[in-house]
């Protein structure tokens, strides 16, 4: 058990959470515990002890440790990963993956590397993952509203699909503007109009 | 003309007005520069964004570059206080199971009375759990400063995430709460809990958000320094004039910025708060400025007061923080960048203040009545 350092990860997306607990597994790293909230959070550390807690950048909630980390005198004091400044450029790389590590009771530098080397890895391909899924989703979105806009110009002016489309376009051209600005102001226009 | 390119980080909060009007309204422009504004999730990845350089400069609670300067805060990186972005903006408020118990103790309810709110609020409970927004922030000083000007009682503050505080009070793991708007009001909007008092009551011109950078950048860019400074300053005083607010509202508002309706960001610009649900916005004076009265100027004094404080919470010598705290503020660099862009009266009136002056602000006092 004194091998493998325990880890809690405080992840709100579960799925994102067991790609990093798999990452970390096939490591060799299996204590691996998840927390998809901050809200019972010491009791949370009292009860797993973990030696390095791994925080998703992105979340609001990584204040509420620092909380902890500055109570003085707590028995479980998590301390940000590199308060003595031994690797500037690796906590960059972490955070650049969106991502912040966290040490409890001063677990040696050599024991954290690795798992950190590896959350790293995951973490830059969860993102990678979920910003590739975010852009798929908002081009559908996007292409919905174009479409509706087609439709209301095709109705209203009694073009072609392809006419509307180039009416958009250029509107949007002249001031610069993106067509799907453009095609969203004709929506909410026919929306209020309606 | 080319323009230089900063990277300026920022939490999204109505306080944050100042960076996001310089770079809008073409103040940043004007003086040469584009503000890169960068959006934070959390104080603790702003600050160590800061301290690796990936950031020029940032929106910071005011004690945050002290605990930085004085390694309190993670890395210890010297971070240096430019100038003071906003003045007050806080508001403390109570779950609406203690403004019951509260009633029932007698109080009459009124907002802003720092003395009969706070004995009802330790007449219920000798030692609440406040909600703040970060560990080192003026909203957990003036909490403790509060509370220990009555009957020397204390809180036991825990930290919650602004967007998340009115769940913390919906379920109870805070009594009360000290945030900035709109947070306050969208308790309120959320029937969990009400407002019992404005920062400004506990005291009236506290220093709530500052322009921070590290000293080695500073020292670097002399220029962009001043440009940033003169820019900030001009985007402050174009947002003291009334007939700016709604515009002002309005890009604040963009999902971009704050990503927050208009009307709320509006409210807390004009220095209106609802304290309870349904009741009428109420004027509360000095809510929030961000001009005048030298409300930009970075006293040492406020340095010294932040410091001390600090030093007292984690066992530091007070007196050498309090030393090490004021060569941060930068009240020099700031006066040689604004020299030209104050009103010749106010120049006259206090441009030979000395730098460690103890009551620089007019009226500016705490509440148990010691001139600050």
């Amino acid at each position: 058990m004194a091998d493998t350092p325990s880890i809690l990860v405080i992840e709100e997306n579960s799925l994102r959470a067991a790609e990093i607990r798999d990452g970390l597994s096939l490591g060799g790293w299996s204590s691996v515990t998840i927390l998809e909230n901050l809200e019972c959070l010491s009791q949370e550390l009292s009860k797993t002890d973990p030696d390095i807690i791994l925080i998703d950048l992105a979340t609001p909630n990584r204040d509420a440790l620092e909380n902890l980390s500055n109570a003085s005198g707590a028995a479980h004091r998590p301390v940000a990963m590199f308060v003595d400044q031994t690797d500037a450029e690796l906590t960059r790389l972490a955070m650049q993956a969106g991502l912040s590590a966290y040490v409890v009771d001063g677990l040696e530098q050599s024991r954290i590397l690795p798992v950190l080397e590896t959350a790293i890895e995951r973490f830059r391909f969860t993102s990678q993952l979920r910003s590739e899924r975010d852009a798929a989703k908002r081009a559908l979105e996007e292409r919905k509203t174009i479409d509706r806009a087609k439709g209301l110009l095709m109705r209203a002016k009694g073009v072609s699909e392809e006419e509307a489309y180039q009416r958009i376009r250029k509107t949007a051209m002249n001031p610069g503007r993106k067509v799907i600005d453009v095609a969203q102001a004709l929506v909410t226009a026919a929306d209020m109009l309606a | 003309m080319t323009r230089t390119t900063l990277n300026i980080g920022y939490v999204p909060l109505v306080d944050s007005a100042p960076l996001v009007i310089a770079q809008e309204l073409g103040f940043a422009a004007k003086e040469g520069l584009t503000l890169n504004l960068l959006k934070q999730p959390s104080w603790s990845t702003l600050r160590d964004l800061l301290a690796l350089g990936t950031l020029d400069a940032a929106h910071m609670l005011s004690p945050l570059p002290i605990a930085m300067s004085l390694g309190l805060s993670s890395l210890r990186v010297r971070v240096h206080t430019l100038m003071v972005l906003s003045m007050n903006g806080n508001v403390i408020g109570v779950s609406n199971h203690v403004a019951c118990a509260m009633r029932a103790a007698g109080w009459d309810g009124q907002f802003g009375t720092p003395h009969d709110t706070g004995r009802a609020l330790l007449a219920v409970t000798d030692h609440p759990k406040v909600g703040v927004p970060f560990p080192h922030s003026m909203h957990a000083e003036l909490v403790a400063h509060w509370l220990g000007a009555l009957d020397n009682a204390s809180a036991r503050t825990r930290t919650v995430p602004p967007p998340l505080m009115a769940k913390a009070v919906e379920a109870g793991e805070v009594d009360a709460f000290c945030v900035g708007e709109p947070w306050g009001s969208v308790v309120v909007e959320n029937k969990v809990g009400e407002l019992i008092l404005p920062g400004a009551a506990i005291w009236n011109a506290s220093p709530e958000k500052v322009l921070g950078a590290r000293e080695a950048w500073i020292d670097a860019h002399p220029n962009e320094v001043r440009a940033l400074i003169r820019a900030v300053w001009r985007a402050g005083e174009w947002l003291a004039a009334p007939d700016n607010l709604s515009l002002a509202s309005e890009v604040l508002a963009r999902t971009d910025f704050l990503d927050l309706p208009e009307q709320v960001i509006d409210l807390a610009l004009r220095s209106h708060l609802c304290p309870k649900p349904g009741a009428l916005p109420e004027r509360v004076p000095h809510f929030l400025r961000f001009h005048g009265d030298q409300v930009t100027h970075p006293f040492p004094s406020h340095a010294d007061w932040i410091a001390t404080k600090l030093a007292r919470h984690h066992g530091l010598d007070p007196v050498e923080s309090s030393r090490l705290a004021q060569e941060t503020y930068r009240a020099k660099l700031y006066l040689s960048a604004v020299a030209g862009l104050r009103k010749p009266e106010e120049v006259d009136s206090q441009g030979l203040l000395e730098y460690d002056t103890l009551t620089p602000m007019g009226p500016d006092e705490t509440l148990d009545q010691n001139p600050f």
